[in-house]
């Protein structure tokens, strides 16, 4: 990806003056200190304010999830028959309540907890087997590689949601289930991904380079791999964030996920689902909240791929 | 250099060729003869150019001595010790480093030159602060100001900047000998002078002996001791600078000598020297490789094989021609017995 833009531009600044042995010369006026690349990429992230706005918006989310237990939030369980589909606004529910007279704002919290799991945690995993994995392939290269990339391959045969709801369901239902199931669904693309960085790092000299000092393959992966790999692949990474997200409500909106009473985005846009021509906003929350939240992982993903192309 | 000193590096019949996969299973059906059948040997201090037009085998060759890729058969010699046998791959990348023609490449865009320096004695366990002070002590030999270039990133560098910060590198592990694949081909011609003049510094002070592939015929004569000449994975002449350039025995090392534009304006090359692209690789000529451009071909270049001989002149010029073997059934060959000949009459 970014190698090849890379080698491709190739500016040459030589002048005579500036490769011969006068130290003074080599500087070109107003030149900026050098700055490690990933303090400039900090530097351009800082400058990009949509990037900036859903980092926000996701810490706030973040925060309220991991305080959710110590705000001052009615319990998101204590059903009340009485006040059922209260509307946006009602004095003492900010958000109204749902079906069953649970208050809809500690709801949503609670359940930003159990959805941010199922989002973050299927990718983290599946980023370090997938990564693994990629490496392996990519840096080995060969058969190693060809009976990698097949098996991968054997997974691309499925759409993702198909194949997390296949082996949610040949699992059986349940949190720790789907987890794993949405896991299983990710290793494969970052494999993929992971794979092709690599395979495209692994021809350049500055590996043979490194080959040739005498170094070990764990050395040269840890020091003139990775490094040039993580970028892009973190840039991936946030993008399948928000598809976890998205494919954990799915999940749970079919039962093969959380099961109630438990507050998780997927499953209240399910059973409120019956609401809707009742108390239609209500019933919105939940999947404006699915949609802010992964809207948020991938715009930051755009940014982060931008701040992280440097057109050398 | 005198062919008295000893060899640093000798090479017996370097083989290797690439297959050519094709099909559902990958299957190899057929093969790049890439480097056949090469024997030379460099002298300590020396310098020997290694040209040819690409595609050659000539920066193959400089990867199969660095076992960057591993040959098909062959043997490697390294002051004396049989690579593989009586001294370890790893051993003798210590011995023995390469530069790259891609400067940029050759040099991970993420790490700062100092740390791409101090990476190789690094990994030979020196610690790190001491690396970075090695790193600090190469820049400086190489001509960058330490303390102004090792920060700084291969993209904020200038081509030939980088290619110095390559050698550095290179000379990190106190390399004796030292591959130089187009390492100065990518430059532009100002630039270019001034690092070969750094090259030959290098040498002179670090008692280093290099092994210089270029395409560049005039870099080549302006560095080389010795001159090898390959054409299509073989080797076609070796000898001495001045005897290759001065009086080249093969039809191909004239023909290469004839393409460089004179200095002279009225000397103005009438014909091109060479037509066509070399054969391909895959299924080369029989007999003689060069036949196909060869304006001496005859019946006898197409049923034999030339292996190189002596040629007639300088000691150590070795040529594979027919013509210049005598008795071979060419007709510009000399006669088969004469005196002081030691061909065996077939």
């Amino acid at each position: 990806m970014s190698n090849s833009e890379q080698s491709t531009v190739r500016v040459s600044l030589d002048t005579p003056g500036a490769v011969g042995s006068a130290p003074g010369m080599d500087v070109p006026v107003g030149y900026a200190q050098a700055r490690s690349y990933w303090r400039g990429v900090f530097h351009r992230v800082l400058r990009d304010r949509v990037t900036i706005g859903c980092t926000l918006v996701l810490g706030l989310l973040v925060f309220l999830a991991i305080a959710a237990p110590v705000l001052p939030l009615i319990d998101p369980d204590v059903a009340n028959s009485g006040d059922r589909l209260l509307p946006i606004g009602s004095p003492g529910h900010l958000l109204g309540t749902d079906e069953l007279g649970r208050d809809m704002l500690s709801r949503l919290i609670h359940g930003a907890r159990l959805s941010l799991l199922m989002g973050v945690g299927p990718v983290a995993v599946a980023l370090l087997v997938g990564g693994v994995l990629g490496l392996t392939a990519g840096y080995l290269g060969g058969r190693t590689n060809m009976i990698i990339m097949r098996i991968t391959d054997v997974f691309y045969a499925f759409p993702s949601i198909l194949l997390a709801v296949a082996i949610a369901g040949a699992l059986g239902a349940g949190i720790t289930n789907a987890l794993v199931a949405i896991t299983i669904v990710f290793i494969p693309p970052i494999t993929r991904v992971v794979e092709s960085v690599t395979t495209q790092l692994r021809s350049m000299d500055f590996i043979d380079a490194a080959r040739a000092s005498g170094a070990s393959t764990f050395s040269i992966i840890r020091t003139h791999i990775l490094g040039n790999v993580l970028g892009p692949v973190l840039v991936y990474a946030t993008v399948l964030v928000s598809v976890a997200i998205v494919i954990a409500a799915g999940l749970s909106f079919i039962g093969l996920g959380a099961s109630p009473p438990e507050a998780e985005w997927g499953l209240m846009l399910n059973t409120l689902r019956q609401s809707i021509f009742l108390a239609p906003w209500i019933s919105l929350l939940p999947g404006l909240m699915i949609f802010i939240t992964s809207m948020c992982f991938n715009l930051i993903s755009d940014g982060l791929r931008s701040a992280m192309d440097v057109r050398y | 250099m005198t062919a008295a000193a000893p060899h640093i590096l000798s090479v017996q019949r370097l083989q290797k060729y690439f297959p050519v996969r094709s099909g559902l299973l990958g299957r190899a059906s057929a093969w790049v003869q890439a480097v056949d059948d090469v024997s030379f040997e460099i002298a300590a201090g020396e310098t020997l150019g290694v040209v040819g037009e690409s595609g050659c085998g000539k920066s193959t060759t400089g990867r199969l001595l660095m076992r960057l890729i591993e040959p098909d058969a062959g043997q490697i010699r390294f002051e004396g010790k049989l690579v593989g046998r009586d001294l370890k791959v790893s051993d003798l990348r210590r011995s023995m480093q390469m530069v790259f023609q891609d400067s940029y490449a050759s040099l991970n865009p993420r790490l700062a030159v100092a740390d791409s320096i101090a990476f190789g004695p690094q990994t030979h366990g020196m610690p790190r602060e001491r690396a970075i002070g090695r790193a600090r002590e190469l820049l400086g030999m190489v001509g960058l100001e330490p303390s102004q270039f090792e920060r700084r990133y291969p993209h904020e560098l200038s081509g030939g900047q980088r290619q110095r910060v390559n050698f550095a590198r290179a000379l990190a592990l106190d390399p004796k000998l030292i591959i130089l694949d187009e390492a100065v081909s990518a430059l532009d011609k100002s630039v270019e002078a001034q690092v070969l003049n750094l090259l030959v510094e290098l040498k002179k002070n670090l008692g280093l002996t290099y092994l210089f592939i270029s395409h560049d015929l005039n870099v080549v004569q302006y560095v080389s001791d010795r001159v090898l000449v390959m054409y299509l994975g073989k080797v076609a002449e070796v000898g001495p600078v001045d005897a290759i350039y001065g009086a080249p025995q093969h039809p191909y090392t004239r023909a290469l000598l004839d393409s460089r534009p004179s200095m002279d304006p009225e000397i103005r090359v009438e014909h091109p020297p060479l037509t066509g692209d070399p054969p391909n690789p895959i299924n080369p000529p029989s007999g003689c490789r060069f036949r196909t451009r060869c304006p001496h071909a005859e019946a006898v270049c197409q049923t034999q094989e030339p292996d190189l001989r002596p040629a007639h002149g300088a000691p150590g010029h070795l040529v594979a021609c027919h013509m210049r073997r005598a008795g071979s059934g060419h007709s510009q060959a000399a006669p088969l017995v004469r005196f002081g000949d030691r061909e065996p009459s077939r």
